[in-house]
């Protein structure tokens, strides 16, 4: 009995020998509980051990595995062949993100404005063991809890328009990271991520296209958390512009 | 550049406002000036607008919307890559809505 | 070991194609509601050009006014007006995304918030159109 078979159409880039990407077309067995991770497992043990990619936890909680299939761009440990056999599948790299090999992008970029945006708590004063826990409330908790969910998979950004169109611009997840801080109660840093996060082309940029929150994995909705960071970015500005006093 | 100072706020503001009177009061005007009257469902002379409330509620139904179209249209433009130069473009765009204010106020004035 | 950061020379920079918003139909609906906004800024134009009509007195109004059921300005004015209500709804959604509602404990559905702004809107446009029956003279 002939086993059923689906091709993966991946993308190729070999920086010592080519000079643009191409692709490479495997065929492999048809397992019907396989996601295209395991498929590219099967690729790269059984046949091409060259093929390069990311992956960790295949769970969809370490956000390493992210590339386009059929050019949306998903966690491959959550992207079921059964859902696209028997057609072909198109693997490719996250777009808006430089090609380091095959499927492997640079991230450095993303890694850069996460860390602008300062994403961990930030105290005036730290507060000493002695003194105990920083405590919360379940409402102080919900007020932020989506955004912490974020696994930093960069889906956001290769779905974004304007990420692959203006270099500058903060992103999906780093705002939204920074905006989950600004939300945390027992943060005191939104001053400190005010200066980036107000700043000309780091939120303004974004038009509301909507595609990061439909690709986002993890339902942290960084549409969401962009507009609201402009709004209150906004109010703040007017405040500060029609009532000077009172601020520092 | 990240960390500039910025007057982007403003624009975002005027556009929420425009964005706001646009959506809740354009339709409505579009049926009465651009059907209703024109095809004489509903017979009007205009002497209305010449009434100071009517007045000021006209040049915030006309004026805010053109910042709304200003904020979308530059970036717009500038998200479909045409290589439009950013700096004239904004001046088109934000100047062309400050002077629609001012012929607005000036129309309405002189009704 | 050269570290973390990859050779940049060796990178292969992915182009975005201009017509990137022609290539998925999410896209395509983003770029039509952001170009909404130019058919509402048109339909103000004409508006005022209208309403200065009244400069040379209610005959010159009138007379304007007529000329606008030209099958022309009609059709015009349908696409405006198709622009206008999508610009309403697209603007109801994005309303109850950005400005969420809490009860109590819970939060308002988006859906409901998304009904609550298209009442209002009904409202208002009912309230416009007493108000200028009434007052028109």
């Amino acid at each position: 009995m002939a086993e059923p078979t689906v091709t993966l159409n991946v993308t190729r880039y070999r920086p010592e020998q080519d000079r643009a990407p191409t692709n490479q077309r495997y065929t492999i067995p048809y397992k019907n509980d396989w996601v295209v991770l395991d498929a590219l497992n099967h690729i790269k043990d059984q046949m091409d051990g060259t093929l390069s990619y990311r992956w960790s936890c295949r769970m969809g909680v370490c956000g390493s595995c992210g590339m386009m299939v059929n050019g949306v761009p998903k966690l491959t440990c959550a992207a079921f062949l059964r859902d696209y056999y028997p057609q072909e599948i198109r693997v490719e790299p996250l777009v808006n993100f430089p090609i380091i090999r095959d499927l492997v992008i640079d991230m450095s970029d993303f890694l850069d404005k996460l860390k602008s945006v300062k994403p961990w708590i930030i105290r005036k004063e730290e507060k000493p063991v002695s003194q105990g826990e920083y405590r919360q409330t379940p409402a102080e908790l919900e007020a932020y809890k989506q955004f912490t969910q974020c696994i930093n998979c960069m889906l956001c950004y290769a779905a974004c328009p304007v990420y692959g169109l203006e270099p500058e611009f903060l992103g999906p997840a780093a705002i939204a990271l920074g905006y989950r801080y600004n939300l945390d109660s027992r943060d005191q840093g939104r001053d400190q991520r005010q200066g980036v996060l107000m700043s000309h082309d780091a939120i303004w940029q974004c038009t509301f296209v909507g595609e990061c929150s439909v690709v986002c994995p993890k339902d942290v909705d960084p549409a969401a958390a962009i507009q609201r960071t402009k709004v209150d970015t906004t109010k703040e500005w007017f405040q500060s512009v029609l009532l000077p006093w009172g601020q520092k | 550049m990240i960390g500039e100072k910025t007057t982007e706020p403003l624009w975002w503001g005027l556009f929420s406002a425009g964005g706001v009177i646009a959506a809740f009061l354009v339709p409505i005007h579009i049926l009465i000036a651009g059907f209703a009257v024109p095809l004489g469902w509903i017979s009007d002379t205009g002497i209305l607008y010449r009434n100071w409330s009517v007045r000021i509620y006209l040049f915030i139904l006309i004026s805010l919307p053109l910042y709304h179209w200003a904020h979308r249209f530059y970036f717009a433009v500038n998200d479909m890559h045409l290589g439009v130069p950013r700096k004239p473009l904004a001046l088109l765009c934000y100047g062309g809505a400050v002077i629609g204010t001012l012929i607005t106020a000036w129309v309405l004035l002189r009704l | 070991m050269s570290g973390t950061r990859p050779d940049k020379s060796k990178l292969y920079y992915q182009k975005v194609s201009a017509t990137w918003w022609l290539k998925k139909p999410s896209y395509l609906l983003f770029m039509l509601r952001e170009l909404s906004s130019v058919f509402i800024a048109l339909f103000l134009v004409i508006y005022l050009i209208q309403l200065s009509q009244l400069i040379d007195g209610p005959q010159a109004y009138v007379s304007f006014a007529q000329k606008l059921s030209s099958p022309g300005w009609i059709l015009f004015h349908l696409v405006v007006l198709a622009f206008a209500l999508y610009h309403s709804f697209t603007w109801f959604k994005s309303t109850a995304v950005i400005l969420p509602i809490r009860i109590g404990e819970r939060l308002l559905p988006r859906e409901m918030i998304i009904a609550l702004n298209i009442g209002a809107w009904v409202l208002v446009s009912l309230v416009i159109l007493f108000l200028f029956l009434a007052l028109k003279g």
